[in-house]
């Protein structure tokens, strides 16, 4: 606390000053989403009160705009209404939305040197598959996930499980459930197996079960969809299974927001969501627990998710620059590390996982490591052009088949000739 | 026999009176209990839970909200400044003149208790960005300040108000603003107090229009900074979220506990019929 | 030739009129005018696409099914929060032990923000540990129920918040007509040898019709406007079973960013209240004579 009104009292000055010293300060709004809890904004404003305080010729306000929802919402309309910001954080898959609205610019042209390039490439191949398109880059990683599964060590030692040992494959996790779905005299489960939560947006988590096995939801020009693969279907009947057949796990739409605390309260032995909780979980569970890789099908898998830096339209060159500028120091190791340390997210290069403050952590939290052996088979996240109304009736469907209004494939079916119906004007 | 039957009729709809106020408070009470407690006792209710203020602090660290409560505070006030002129004399030529278009134009007010502001967000953003108020406080209140109900309502009392009052005022040498100013205004008092209440605590606890038409801390209203705490990712914590609930509702809570009686009073005398 | 009392009318109502054009009826006018042209993207501007988009509307199952939820609201929510806020105002107004703390708790949603309640209501109807799940599974056994994940059953949690919202506000309205009601009425009534129930529907009934309207048509009107709620309780699902139509105005218009789209599903929405109330204000006014 007192560090931050200390780094903002610095900012503060510096910013007297430099106003005073230098008429040429460049001006950069900046707005960000908080999806975790926490100290998130708090630490977006001390970096940036930091980055501000070495750069007296840089001003930067930075905008806490709500949730990622409200973030683009606000961008949008702040850019239609003639005064965007020059620079955002906005989820990934928006890419193809900002790019069709043009509203961003390739950051390309502000990333020219070799050294730029060599830097580029620095970030996790998963994380940049929704960056790039058309081979130009209109994202940079910046607050990205992916989920992982959390097991409660107890329960397994009650179940006659090894508490050290997460199921690894799709079958595996059916056979675990069983064991660990309690019931009490009346019948009534008291324990389920494994949450994977359903509420909001179910196709995030459903990514992971398709990308298993072995299918990619939407291609990389984001115009084209495979909701209904047989492979879809049969990864969304295993989804519809685990409820219905094997009974392992609740039926009926599942709950996000209550789902750490389901696991908290020992309500379900295994969890499914995102890396962002993994801070929460370690302050939070009563018991000890572990953190494993999604299970696999014919492969592992797991989707990306989150937020990537965007350079929106409108700047002039020299605010352009310089917002490249700040998003080169702000995924810089040392500060992607403190970032990381306060959020959960996974730092987006592999070189932060080289810094001492770093690999101090990781010693005293290995389970942070999970999510990041995982981004080797993590592909990208569904994102397609009009993403929101795409993946809207996406989550329709699976909404459907989960509650069994509808059978998996006549769900996917409907969805897929739905989002034909969008998306033949891209292709 | 007929007075023991009144006695248990009374009794009766003195506990179902009972029943259903404790279930109306039990969203209340649930708050005040997680933000006492510590967030593992959200879902456990024992009677020993240990007690912490904790939640508070977190929640009043993750946001600054003494600067929102002010802004909140400026924010009502100016609605309800404006609201009082723009409505008293909208109400007054509603009440009391005829003139050409007066059916119309009354069906366009009453228009507005439909038309809310919140569903014409695209359009009226626009509209701020013409006048150069985005990110200011004006800009939250403006398209509030006409409202179609505080007209409707004013209207009503003083069309409740004897016209003989009106023309002994007038006899006296009264202006038409003068007659508005020294018998229609005194004689409305409740229904300013309770058309007051009404809209202090629903701009107190309006959301999404704020939302979109601010960005910095020295312009939003307490209830966009509550909405910090909705951050889904990492689970709901109720304990914070409702801390911080009643950290941002404790003064209209208390302001009613406090004057609660002439509250009722004031809405009982505006004689809204 | 032109009164003098015109111009005093018309001045008087000027200031609130510039307000009201400004922010209400011309945007409302821009909507109606946006409703026939397409979305216009950064790189393609809108153009004039007659009533396609009405079309479009026509035959989109999701809109009908909101249509259709909305329909179920407004009859979930209307009788009974009016009825119960009937009740509470009777309640309340009698000389009732500890009157001071039921008037306080049926009054307490209307001082708490939407936004933050809903959280409360979404701990209450979560299953396994939910409130409501630990009561009935103590009380009677009951296993979980998934009430906001089941389409059943979502669309009537949110109806229940609703009312729980609702019904203390209006009950602040017909506390205040019951005090108008001349007590001689009901003592002469009483001298009569008529019980309770009949005072209530011979007499008080009739004279809260007046309020009963009024309330009525916010009733209806927040009936289509309320949805703050729904964000955080369901997001309009499963598969839309409890998305409302303003609800799915919004998605439309600031998820899947379809301006136009959104603008006619607005004016679907505006031709329906409008009917509604200006409708039933206009027969009221009729038949209910205010002073």
């Amino acid at each position: 606390m007192l560090k931050s009104s200390f780094l903002k009292a610095v900012a503060a000055t510096a910013l007297t000053v430099s106003t005073w010293a230098s008429a040429h300060a460049v001006d950069l709004q900046f707005y960000f989403p908080v999806a975790v809890g926490g100290s998130a904004a708090e630490t977006i404003q001390e970096l940036t009160a930091e980055y501000v305080a070495q750069n007296p010729d840089v001003n930067i306000d930075a905008v806490y705009a709500g949730s990622y929802q409200d973030t683009v919402a606000k961008a949008i309309t702040a850019s239609r209404g003639g005064n965007p910001p020059q620079l955002s954080v906005i989820l990934s898959v928006d890419m193809f939305t900002l790019i069709d609205e043009d509203l961003i610019v390739s950051f390309d042209d502000y990333l020219t040197s070799e050294e730029d390039k060599e830097w580029l490439n620095g970030f996790y191949q998963a994380f940049m598959e929704n960056s790039q398109t058309d081979g130009k880059t209109y994202g940079i990683p910046f607050q990205r996930s992916t989920p992982v599964l959390y097991w409660n060590k107890e329960a397994f030692k009650e179940a006659g499980l090894d508490p050290d040992v997460a199921p690894a494959t799709w079958d595996e996790m059916v056979e675990f459930g069983k064991k660990l779905t309690k019931k009490d005299d009346s019948g009534n489960v008291t324990q389920w197996g494994v949450r994977i939560p359903s509420s909001g947006f179910p196709y995030w988590l459903f990514q992971g079960l398709a990308i298993e096995n072995g299918v990619i939801l939407a291609n990389s020009e984001g115009n084209q969809t495979n909701f209904d693969d047989p492979k879809a279907v049969e990864a969304l009947q295993y989804l519809v299974d685990l409820s219905t057949k094997y009974e392992v796990m609740a039926p009926g739409i599942i709950e996000w927001g209550a789902t750490p605390k389901a696991f908290f309260e020992g309500q379900t032995a295994m969890m499914w969501t995102s890396t962002g909780n993994l801070t929460n979980v370690r302050d939070n569970a009563p018991f000890e627990f572990g953190v494993a890789m999604l299970p696999e099908k014919v492969q592992r898998g797991a989707p990306t998710g989150g937020g990537n830096f965007y350079l929106f339209k409108g700047g002039s060159d020299e605010q352009n620059q310089a917002a490249v500028d700040f998003v080169k120091w702000i995924t810089a190791p040392e500060q992607s590390a403190k970032w990381t340390m306060a959020t959960g997210y996974v730092a987006p290069r592999p070189e932060t996982w080289e810094t001492e403050t770093m690999k101090q952590y990781v010693e005293g939290f290995p389970a942070v490591l999970v999510a990041r052996d995982q981004l080797q088979y993590a592909k990208a996240e569904l994102s397609t052009y009009q993403n929101q109304r795409v993946t809207g009736i996406f989550n329709d469907a699976l909404a459907a088949a989960i509650t069994g209004t509808k059978t998996p494939e006549e769900a996917l079916k409907e969805a897929q000739q739905q989002a034909d119906a969008i998306l033949t004007e891209y292709r | 026999m007929n007075s023991m039957g009144q006695t248990f009729d009374r009794f009766l709809n003195t506990l179902a009176a009972w029943a259903l106020a404790l279930i109306w408070i039990l969203p209340l009470a649930y708050a005040v209990w997680t933000a006492i407690h510590p967030a593992a006792y959200e879902a456990r209710f024992e009677l020993f839970a240990p007690l912490t203020y904790d939640n508070f602090v977190k929640a009043w660290e993750a946001a600054p909200f003494a600067r929102y409560f002010l802004n909140t505070f400026i924010l009502v006030t100016m609605i309800l400044a404006c609201q009082f002129f723009l409505c008293t004399l909208a109400a007054y030529a509603f009440a009391r003149f005829e003139f050409p278009g007066r059916n119309v134009l009354f069906a366009l007010v009453l228009l507005q208790l439909l038309v809310m502001p919140d569903i014409l967000i695209v359009e009226n953003y626009k509209t701020m960005r013409l006048l150069d108020l985005v990110d200011t406080i004006p800009a939250i209140a403006l398209p509030y300040v006409a409202s179609g109900f505080g007209i409707f309502l004013l209207r009503q009392t003083f069309k409740t108000i004897p016209k003989e009052l009106d023309e002994a005022a007038r006899i006296e040498g009264s202006s038409f603003l003068g007659v508005l100013w020294r018998v229609y205004i005194p004689l409305a008092k409740p229904t300013y107090l309770a058309y007051g209440l009404v809209s202090v605590s629903h701009h107190w606890n309006n959301f999404l229009w704020p939302l979109i038409v601010t960005n910095s801390v020295e312009t939003r209203p307490v209830t966009v900074g509550l909405s910090v705490f909705s951050a889904i990712d990492s689970g709901i914590e109720w304990s914070v979220i409702n801390a911080a609930t009643l950290i941002t509702s404790g003064p209209l809570l208390i302001a009613f506990l406090l004057f609660q009686r002439q509250f009722v009073q004031s809405f009982m005398r505006a004689g809204i019929k | 030739m032109i009164k003098r009392e015109w111009i005093y009318g018309w001045l008087l109502l000027l200031p609130a009129m510039v307000f009201l054009f400004a922010f209400t009826h011309i945007p409302a006018i821009t909507t109606l005018i946006n409703s026939f042209y397409s979305t216009p993207r950064g790189r393609r501007p809108a153009k004039f696409l007659g009533v396609d988009n009405y079309e479009r509307m026509l035959a989109d199952p999701v809109f009908w099914k909101v249509l259709w939820n909305n329909l179920w609201f407004a009859i979930g929510t209307i009788p009974v929060s009016v009825g119960l806020a009937i009740l509470m105002a009777l309640w309340v107004n009698d000389r009732l032990a500890g009157r001071g703390f039921v008037r306080m708790a049926y009054f307490t949603p209307t001082v708490l923000p939407l936004i933050a309640v809903a959280n409360i209501w979404l701990f209450f109807y979560t299953p396994g540990f939910g409130l409501f799940d630990q009561i009935t599974g103590f009380l009677f056994g009951w296993s979980a129920s998934n009430y906001l994940g089941n389409p059943e059953t979502a669309l009537n949690a949110v109806i229940v918040v609703t009312v729980w919202k609702e019904a203390g506000f209006f009950m602040i309205f017909y506390l205040a007509a019951l005090q108008a009601i001349p007590v001689s009425l009901k003592e002469a009534a009483q001298i009569e040898g008529a019980g309770r129930w009949i005072i209530f529907w011979r007499i008080t009934f009739p004279l809260l019709m007046p309020t009963t309207l009024f309330v009525s048509v916010n009733a209806v009107i927040n009936s289509f406007r309320l949805v703050d709620h729904i964000f955080i309780l369901t997001d309009g699902g499963p598969d839309n079973a409890s998305s409302l139509l303003l609800f799915y105005i919004y998605e439309t218009a600031f998820r899947f960013w379809e301006t136009g789209y959104a603008a006619t599903l607005t004016v679907a929405l505006l031709v329906l209240l409008s009917l509604l109330a200006i409708g039933q204000f206009f027969f009221f006014d009729r038949k209910v004579h205010y002073k």
